[in-house]
């Protein structure tokens, strides 16, 4: 009999933070992977079958977020993952949200492109996830965000 | 062919109208991804955008990329080995919220195969030198297999 897979949902926005996040696919080897992002493009672009699409949402926009919450809630719920990562931004810190009601290991990974403080997404997300990471160690603190190494 | 991009969420006309002003000038022809932006360049070729699944062919035709300074741009022109010159959007012209991207560049400055324009006689100067490509063995790739190792045991132990 087979062990079974670990499930992760890896999910971020489309360009720079879908970029990092296929930049550290090789963490996801061995495990029963989905991805979600905003830009369905994107999943065809690196040859990914059973992808998700996120809708994209900022602080400027409540009703986007709003709906973004409720797609990010009902992949959890569906999908089942037992750890969720995301690069940023809103859309995967709403899945990482999604991931701290249901009671699942999250991971946030702050964008390399932040590098003199932390973007509000990856500030907001020291309070969900369980393990919470900035790409600079001149950023790193000793209750987090850690430092564990960068995609550039 | 050189390849000029704004990245799909925000405009960047002061790039695109600052290399159609000496595209002429230039040993190689240009293509220009322009995204949201409204100046009409008259000296290149240029694209709204570039769908997600022909980027990579673009890209990989590219001598050059001229670029914003966002990531994943400056992630694709490491993952083909080109030369990418960069110009920070800044916040005091509304180019972007804040000025998130001159801290990038501060960092980025000076890594094998990234330049960094601040004028637009920099960016010509590069655009007419002979530019060495990012390095496949530099410090970065040490750093991301640390951050690969560190995630998958992480994973691992849930």
């Amino acid at each position: 009999m087979t062990e079974k897979k670990l499930k992760v949902l890896a999910a971020s926005s489309g360009g720079g933070h879908w970029e990092q996040l296929m930049a550290m696919r090789g963490a996801f080897e061995g495990c029963d992977i989905v991805f979600a992002t905003t830009i369905p493009g994107l999943l065809a672009k690196y040859d990914i079958r059973g992808g998700l699409v996120l809708p994209d949402c900022s602080r400027d926009s409540i009703t986007m977020s709003i709906r973004c919450f409720f797609t990010a809630f009902s992949i959890v719920i569906k999908q089942r993952p037992d750890v969720i990562i995301s690069t940023g931004a809103a859309p995967g810190l709403f899945c990482l949200l999604a991931g701290k009601l249901t009671g699942k290991r999250t991971i946030w990974i702050d964008s390399v492109a932040n590098v003199e403080k932390l973007s509000l997404s990856g500030k907001l997300a020291g309070h969900i996830a369980t393990l919470w990471l900035t790409q600079w160690q001149h950023l790193s603190r000793p209750d987090g965000p850690h430092y564990a190494g960068a995609v550039l | 062919m050189i390849l000029v991009t704004v990245g799909t969420q925000l405009p960047f006309d002061r790039l695109v109208k600052s290399v159609d002003t000496f595209a002429n000038e230039l040993s190689k022809p240009v293509l220009a991804q322009i995204g949201k932006g409204t100046y009409t360049p008259q000296n290149m070729k240029w694209i709204k955008n570039i769908e997600p699944k022909d980027f990579d062919n673009v890209f990989r035709d590219a001598s050059v990329i001229v670029s914003h300074a966002g990531i994943g741009t400056v992630l694709t022109a490491k993952r083909f080995g080109k030369p990418i010159i960069l110009v920070p959007r800044l916040a005091a012209l509304g180019e972007h919220r804040n000025d998130h991207q001159l801290a990038t560049v501060s960092q980025l400055v000076g890594r094998p195969g990234i330049y960094v324009a601040n004028t637009d006689d920099d960016l010509r100067n590069y655009l007419l030198e002979e530019l060495d490509s990012p390095s496949h063995e530099d410090s970065s790739e040490a750093g991301r297999a640390s951050l690969v190792t560190y995630l998958k045991n992480y994973i691992m132990t849930v």
